[in-house]
């Protein structure tokens, strides 16, 4: 049982630290909350719906379907965030926010607003049994993909020059562009590289749910920010660890809480949002020294 | 500033006019469909111009306004609802409700200063936040706000449709009503209040070293912002007369945010201005999508056309005119200089 509950909260958060650190890489640099994160899975999702009657394989599918991830991701920015960037904090907030309502009802006015079935290979949902825990295989292979992204992006932020100039630029965005650093080619990497993550955690997502609609995207941004608030908004580190607890949390609140107490449960967890960014706004993990947004 | 001086008597003057002009304009054109755009179009305004009086004045974006909207109409119409509907809508209503059936427009009020006191003890800690953690709690508040609404089913009827309100709401009622929303708001932004407040948005440390607190100002600010809400959603209530949480959740959100942004936020004019704009828009798009939809040129469903031509006004718009088509002009400053001049 104790078991069992361990492997639920690892698989559970593994998917939120990898969707958290997608949202926190873009927030790092520019201090701007993408609402539109939400909308890659959207993406994700409807990118193999569309492939499902083509010959190819099931991976080549998903890799595609993370490939349009990429691209989307990099087009949020030129269209909500490059054109606006230098004006207010609410100005970016808004045109992110309306461009995942266009990507929305886009899909609901092309394809519809019935959800239509994501194909998934079998094996992912084949129970597997060890050591008294019952658990399909796709949450052993989040688990195992989550930690194996983890250790290419960490490896890739502490060892490469491109991961160096997006650490720089988190840290001090104006020093860094003085010092040479081409800024929209950080801002441009940061935003592809949130949809690599975005959308391996998506497809990971969709072999869970396995069907997609035009609001499918609002549960995975959710998750999102409130890993990344409890986390914290500006530190890597604190994404990851954010999204393990609020996967425990929810976790624990489906073991522990009765049927109709359950239905709140969005209550609790927004609220511990509420009450986190009062009582400790930088989130639990604090991040790089300034936090002025430039 | 003299809160009663020529700029704003003009400002109101001119709204009292032109809202006189467009209910004469209905009175003529005596259809039942314009008149219930036009209704739908003052309760707007009285929520755009009253989410201005906290987002315009303070500089913060609030997505919490529509659910102090939902606030107001639930509680209003858990009020007026007639003893008989009571029984059949809301089958495990608390004993205190059930024989309880006020007057719809009494029970607005009720429900606005309701919506204002929930507003009052959820609000004042987050009033010290800024920029992006302001509007994430905001965004917060709302999915909370939701989340209840969908799940407290004694006395909202859970997800499923809330109905059986007396309709109350008339054309006259809701013009009457946004055009006090307009006094109001026009005299809270030259008060004190209101001056302190817009300060503090240009300039948040210089506001606070001439004495501004803050968190107090914008906390009134919103408190009588999330009144108007709940007013506004209580009139909605008692026209539509059945609606669900459907109704007060993201796509509404968007709507009234599209509508402070294009207007303006900074000046009731341009709240009152986006509301009659979008709304405009959004009919004459409604009315197309209808159009395409029983001309058979196609065959699939065809929704959803309204918000994606919405949504890129506003992207449109936030790059051209970032500030509104009325960025910091009333329209009475207009006027009362064209009148010196003469």
């Amino acid at each position: 049982m104790f078991l069992q509950y361990i492997v639920d909260v690892l698989s559970l958060g593994s998917l939120y630290a990898l969707f958290a650190l997608g949202l926190v890489l873009v927030y790092g640099i520019l201090k701007l909350v993408n609402f539109a994160y939400g909308e890659l899975v959207l993406v994700i999702g409807y990118s193999i719906f569309l492939l499902k009657g083509s010959p190819f394989p099931w991976f080549f599918m998903a890799g595609t379907a993370i490939v349009m991830s990429i691209v989307f991701s990099i087009f949020t920015d030129y269209v909500a965030f490059r054109p606006v960037r230098e004006k207010s904090v609410t100005a970016v907030l808004i045109t992110s926010f309306a461009f995942a309502t266009l990507l929305q009802n886009a899909a609901l006015l092309l394809i519809s607003a019935k959800p239509k079935n994501v194909p998934m290979p079998s094996f992912l949902s084949d129970s597997v049994q060890f050591l008294g825990v019952i658990t399909p295989v796709r949450n052993l292979i989040s688990i195992f993909v989550t930690f194996l992204c983890l250790i290419i992006f960490y490896q890739f932020m502490k060892r490469s020059t491109l991961g160096l100039a997006m650490r720089a630029a988190a840290t001090n965005f104006n020093m860094t562009r003085m010092l040479g650093i081409p800024a929209n080619l950080v801002i441009t990497s940061a935003f592809a590289m949130s949809g690599l993550l975005a959308g391996i955690a998506g497809t990971l997502w969709m072999s869970k749910i396995a069907n997609v609609f035009p609001g499918v995207g609002l549960e995975p941004l959710l998750i999102a920010f409130i890993a990344t608030v409890i986390g914290g908004m500006r530190s890597v580190h604190g994404a990851v660890l954010g999204g393990f607890i609020l996967a425990f949390i929810d976790m624990s609140f489906n073991y522990l809480l009765p049927q109709d107490i359950l239905k709140f449960r969005d209550v609790f967890t927004f609220s511990i949002v509420i009450l986190i960014l009062l009582i400790r706004p930088q989130g639990l993990v604090k991040g790089p020294a300034t936090g002025i947004r430039t | 500033m003299k809160i009663i001086n020529n700029e704003n008597t003009f400002s109101i003057l001119f709204f009292l006019i032109l809202f006189i002009i467009i209910y004469f304009v209905n009175f003529f054109v005596g259809s039942a469909i314009f008149e219930r755009t036009v209704t739908n179009l003052f309760i707007y305004i009285i929520l755009v111009v009253g989410l201005q009086v906290f987002m315009g004045n303070s500089g913060i974006l609030s997505f919490a306004h529509i659910g102090f909207m939902s606030i107001g109409a639930y509680s209003s119409g858990l009020l007026s609802m007639p003893i008989k509907m009571k029984g059949f809508v809301l089958r495990d209503l608390y004993p205190i409700f059930e024989n309880v059936a006020f007057d719809p427009i009494l029970s607005i009020l009720i429900g606005g200063i309701f919506t204002a006191i929930i507003a009052a003890i959820l609000t004042l800690p987050l009033m010290r936040l800024n920029d992006a953690a302001a509007v994430i709690s905001s965004f917060a508040l709302l999915m909370v706000i939701h989340s209840i609404v969908v799940g407290w089913s004694a006395v909202t009827n859970g997800p499923r449709t809330f109905f059986g309100l007396p309709k109350a709401t008339t054309l006259e009622i809701a013009l009457i009503f946004s055009f006090l929303t307009v006094i109001f708001a026009f005299i809270y932004k030259n008060s004190k209040f209101g001056l302190l407040l817009r300060a503090s948005r240009d300039n948040d440390i210089a506001a606070e070293s001439i004495g501004a607190n803050i968190v107090y100002l914008r906390w009134f600010a919103i408190i009588a912002s999330a009144f108007l809400a709940g007013i506004a959603g209580g009139l909605w209530g008692h026209f539509i007369t059945s609606f669900s949480p459907k109704s007060f959740y993201l796509k509404e959100t968007f709507l009234v945010i599209s509508m402070i942004i294009i207007g303006g936020s900074f000046t009731v004019t341009g709240a009152i201005a986006g509301a009659l704009l979008v709304t405009i828009g959004y009919e004459f798009l409604r009315w197309t999508e209808k159009v395409i939809k029983f001309s058979d040129v196609i065959t699939f469903e065809f929704i959803g056309l309204t918000e994606i031509v919405l949504s890129i006004t506003i992207i449109i718009f936030l790059i051209t005119k970032p500030k509104g088509l009325f960025p910091f002009k009333e329209i009475g400053d207009t006027i009362n200089k064209i009148i010196k001049k003469e």
